[in-house]
């Protein structure tokens, strides 16, 4: 459903600051697929999902979703198909505005603004209905801002903004790296449970091991701008985080020693 | 201060004053006096706050709404006043010249927004150049610097002041109630989103260039539709009559935040800015009784604004070293998240 083909990507090119991103990347995500995204700092993980989402354009190469080629179309077009969640807990919501109100315009994503009343009823009880979900007490909090709102329950609430319309792809870029990490489980757990529910096709980008090992039902590796390991299946369920950093050592000969995803 | 005698002169009040006061206290007379002033300057200020309380809801909505500050306005209350001016002389009905004073607006916040968003020139740079050049498009509409409404029709004037404060209070309480509408609506919501987090936004589908476009343009409108009005109330449209229109409208929001406060609903906040206006307009009209000249106003204007501007800077800078200073070292850290 998702194919990226021979994408290249640069950034300042001509200037000493000048960084190749992605390099011919191919890429083909299934329908249904949850795929995890790892990689070290700088392997293009995020820059792969912002071409996917349209924040970047690709330099060279097409993106095609569903057979519909979105290369080149704006940001806010791709948006109808796309639900994000990103690694910035503020980013994903607008502080200043409700809970209800920052749903009601997940709820139109893809749609034409017009001049009805922003927020119906109807629609504050299925909010309330979802919010119940998430076990975080939000659901009595309809009208409450968000910047009121713990950073966990920040990106709970920009999760079921995103999949308030069934996207057709969810993108998750780091979306638990900000939170502690029993916040950051309790949402990965909410994550899977919406993903299952609404099967979903997913991008998991993440620098946990652990997690890209156990959510999703396939993984793959990224390094200088490409995909350098791509296992799904029974295969991934028998990986041991040993055996990511080894294909990690191999592929860039030990400059890993200091990344932060020995950490994780 | 209600049991002092009428102020409006005549013998009577004179006779009060000397039998309250008494020869010697000749300070305390002039001080009566100039209360008497003051209070007499007041229903006029009122009227006059609530013209540029409509001003000042334009200057909200990009300000505040939209997170641009939109310089555009130092100019386009002119284009309205001059647009409306320029008709009613042509025998335009004052009300329908007050149409065309609206539009006027809007022209120049598109251009603004186009500049800002299709050619990406930062949004201040983009208000001013639209600033700059509607200063000769003014005088173009004119035919010279500033143009006399003598013995013309108008709907509102500084002549009858109880007429004016009545359709001063209309003119900002329909405007209160449309916007009021406006931003409950999906577009609305969507506008008041783009000024609160754009890439959020983005992320759901809305062309935030577009509903930058539109803040614009509606905000323009209201400051051309208020340059109408004051053109009409104080007689005349004049090249110069928005010049610190910015700042005055700057003024009237935070006056209307810190004495109102930011609470109830939406359109509580919106008639806490045609107060702060009408309040800033009375406080001027203090000052210039106080002996204030003329000239010294928009320095007295800017200071006031950048005084009150700054007030949450310094409370928390305040707050910070409070903390730095109290407790030893785990403070600091504190103090720093």
């Amino acid at each position: 459903m998702l194919k990226l083909e021979k994408i290249c990507k640069v950034f300042n090119p001509g200037t000493i600051n000048e960084k190749q991103a992605i390099r011919n990347l191919n890429f083909t995500l299934r329908d249904g697929d949850f795929v995890t995204v790892i990689g070290g700092n700088g392997a293009g993980k995020s820059t792969m999902l912002n071409l996917i989402a349209g924040v970047h354009t690709a330099d060279a190469g097409s993106v095609v979703l569903d057979g519909q080629d979105i290369t080149r179309l704006p940001e806010y077009r791709r948006a109808r198909l796309l639900g994000r969640v990103f690694q910035d807990p503020m980013m994903g919501t607008a502080g200043n505005m409700g809970i209800e109100e920052n749903l009601a315009m997940a709820y139109r994503r893809g749609k034409t603004r017009t001049l009805r009343w922003g927020i119906t009823n109807e629609e504050r009880e299925l909010y309330r209905q979802k919010l119940k979900m998430l076990e975080l007490g939000l659901e009595d909090r309809l009208s409450a801002k968000v910047r009121l709102l713990s950073g966990g329950q920040r990106q709970a609430l920009t999760l079921l903004m995103a999949t308030l319309q069934n996207p057709r792809l969810l993108l998750l870029d780091e979306h638990t790296a900000a939170l502690d990490p029993k916040t950051a489980h309790k949402v990965l757990t909410l994550t899977e449970k919406i993903v299952c529910e609404n099967s979903l096709s997913t991008l998991m980008v993440t620098h946990n091991m652990k997690d890209a090992i156990r959510y999703g039902n396939r993984l793959v590796m990224m390094h200088e701008g490409n995909i350098i390991y791509d296992v799904s299946g029974e295969e991934k369920k028998g990986l041991k985080v040993s055996d990511l950093l080894a294909k990690f050592e191999a592929a860039s000969s030990g400059e890993f020693a200091n990344d932060r995803m020995l950490l994780a | 201060m209600c049991r002092l005698p009428p102020c409006s002169g005549g013998e009577t009040a004179e006779d009060g004053r000397n039998a309250l006061y008494g020869r010697k206290s000749l300070p305390a007379q002039r001080m009566v006096e100039m209360m008497g002033g003051i209070i007499a300057s007041v229903p006029g200020a009122t009227a006059q706050g609530l013209v540029w309380g409509v001003m000042a809801l334009g200057v909200y909505v990009t300000y505040k709404l939209l997170d641009i500050a939109d310089l555009t306005v130092d100019s386009s209350l002119c284009t309205g006043g001059a647009v409306s001016a320029v008709l009613i002389l042509s025998g335009m009905h004052p009300l329908l010249s007050l149409l065309f004073a609206v539009l006027a607006g809007m022209l120049a916040g598109l251009v603004t927004g186009i500049l800002h968003t299709r050619l990406r020139i930062p949004a201040i740079l983009a208000g001013i150049l639209t600033q700059l050049g509607l200063y000769s498009v003014n005088l173009r509409i004119m035919g010279k610097s500033s143009v006399a409404l003598l013995r013309q029709p108008v709907v509102i004037s500084l002549g009858n002041i109880p007429m004016a404060l009545f359709i001063g209070a209309v003119s900002a309480g329909a405007v209160v109630a449309c916007l009021y509408w406006f931003f409950g609506t999906e577009l609305g919501c969507a506008i008041r989103a783009t000024g609160n987090n754009r890439r959020m936004v983005r992320a759901q589908g809305v062309d935030t260039d577009r509903m930058k476009i539109i803040g614009l343009v509606l905000s323009n409108g209201l400051v051309g539709l208020a340059g109408g009005l004051l053109a009409q109330y104080q007689g005349s449209a004049n090249v110069n009559m928005g010049r610190g229109a910015i700042v005055i409208g700057l003024a009237s929001v935070i006056i209307g935040e810190v004495v109102f406060g930011a609470r109830f609903n939406f359109a509580y906040q919106l008639g806490a800015i045609v107060a702060g206006s009408v309040i800033y307009q009375i406080v001027i009209a203090f000052v210039l009784q106080l002996g204030l000249s003329t000239e010294d106003l928009k320095l007295f204007s800017a200071v006031t604004v950048a005084a009150a501007l700054s007030v949450p800077v310094l409370k928390q800078r305040f707050v910070r070293t409070k903390a730095v200073s109290a407790p030893a070292e785990g403070g600091n850290r504190d103090a720093e998240a």
